[in-house]
């Protein structure tokens, strides 16, 4: 468990990622990722409650007794909800509106309380402040691709009603990039959602596939290259 | 009465919490290996969501709003459900072993069951009456199982069929539920709302 910084932002950008590998916090990461700005939304909001709940149960990993952990988690968990909650209907209203019920789910999102059970209450407040961002960001990096992806094949477009989260200046950075679309609504119906997000771990599964056999080659050809590549991660 | 049966039909099929909502899918994905862990599954949630969204309606309409403390919800109304489970798991052990044997394991999960929070939060949001969010909170539960139960039984044939390597268990596991979830727009056509 004493991995150095960039073994933690590793382990939650790619391999062990909460959307593409722990397979955790699905719902949100299917409901919202219609369109990118929605995505991002809530991805920030996440990442903003798993570093706060992971800081805090740090905090006072050592304060609380056992059999008082998974409760006492939750409700910090809750706490930081709700102020994400209150802050989102101050600052971002139309936001607010659109992503509807699923910030307070951010609750329920598994993966906040398994980090905070199996990562936080074990490390210092600094680790656990990483982790908490690493996986925050990974899974907000899935829910943009996916946001992304489902927008164009649906829309044609790219970063549409960036105003509701960037304010009435933003209206020009939507990106029209197939004109005279009409549009293919199964890509942001539910389906697409479920095909989009099998389509992406397969995805990661032939990248890092590709990845392992390219290293056991590069071992083959050279028998010093396994040490080499353990040298220097 | 018609009313009170189209609740039930539109919650279970037609909006069906799983696949047309996106509530409840950690336990959909990860608990739908065995045909026998989905139904046990399906039915601890049944039994916690539905009590779960009479708890927090009453909670709700007599705590909250009196005192004007709405903004305490997502707090209550996660307190509520875990005191549900773990009510749930008590009777459960007390009266019937025998089940507590088979739902046992699943109790604990529920408390991170999106879609009982879920059915709550939106029980309050549409502002429906005591009876109709029982009876929401019922359908949704019923809907569940039933896509639990479905989806369990293609993961039995699945694991018997030839799969890209690639796609072999989770990313093919979402490909089936993309067209089950396609059979269930039929409920609905092809429309947003």
């Amino acid at each position: 468990m004493s991995d150095g910084p960039r073994e933690i932002l590793n382990e939650g950008l790619w391999r062990n990622n909460t959307a593409l590998v722990q397979l955790l916090g699905l719902c949100p990461l299917l409901a919202v990722s219609g369109t990118v700005i929605n995505a991002l939304g809530l991805g920030l909001a996440t990442t903003l409650v798993m570093a706060g709940s992971n800081v805090t149960v740090s905090l006072v990993r050592n304060l609380v007794r056992p059999e008082l952990r998974i409760p006492t988690f939750v409700l910090v968990i809750a706490c930081f909800v709700t102020a994400v909650e209150l802050l989102m209907k101050a600052f971002v209203y139309d936001l607010y509106l659109v992503l509807g019920i699923f910030i307070p789910l951010i609750v329920t999102n598994c993966v906040i309380i398994a980090r905070a059970e199996a990562f936080a209450a074990k490390n210092n407040v600094g680790r656990s402040l990483l982790d908490g961002l690493a996986m925050g960001v990974g899974f907000s990096l899935v829910l943009v691709v996916l946001g992304g992806l489902r927008e164009i094949l649906g829309h044609g477009t790219l970063l549409a009603q960036a105003d509701l989260m960037f304010g009435p200046a933003a209206h020009g950075l939507t990106l029209t990039l197939i004109p005279e679309y009409r549009g293919f609504l199964l890509a942001i119906l539910p389906p697409g959602a479920f095909l989009g997000l099998g389509l992406l771990i397969a995805l990661k599964n032939v990248i890092d596939r590709r990845h392992a056999a390219r290293r056991a080659l590069r071992g083959a050809v050279s028998p010093a290259g396994p040490a080499v590549e353990t040298a220097k991660p | 009465m018609t009313d009170y049966l189209l609740i039930l039909l539109s919650t279970a099929l037609v909006n069906n919490v799983v696949l047309v909502k996106f509530l409840g899918l950690c336990p959909f994905m990860g608990v739908s290996n065995k045909l026998d862990s989905a139904v046990g599954m399906g039915l601890a949630t049944t039994f916690v969501l539905t009590l779960a969204a009479v708890a927090s309606w009453l909670l709700e309409h007599f705590v909250l709003q009196p005192l004007h403390v709405e903004f305490l919800r997502i707090l209550t109304f996660i307190l509520v459900i875990a005191a549900v489970v773990q009510f749930t798991e008590m009777v459960v052990r007390k009266f019937s072993p025998a089940l507590y044997q088979v739902l046992g394991i699943f109790l604990p999960l529920i408390t991170t069951n999106c879609a009982v929070l879920g059915v709550a939060l939106l029980n309050i949001q549409e502002d429906h009456g005591f009876l109709d969010s029982m009876l929401y909170g019922f359908g949704s539960a019923l809907g569940f199982t039933l896509v639990m139960v479905i989806f369990a039984g293609l993961r039995a044939r699945l694991a018997l069929a030839q799969v890209p390597a690639a796609f072999a268990g989770a990313p093919i596991g979402f490909v089936v539920a993309g067209l089950l979830s396609l059979a269930f727009m039929g409920f609905a056509g092809l429309t947003t709302h």
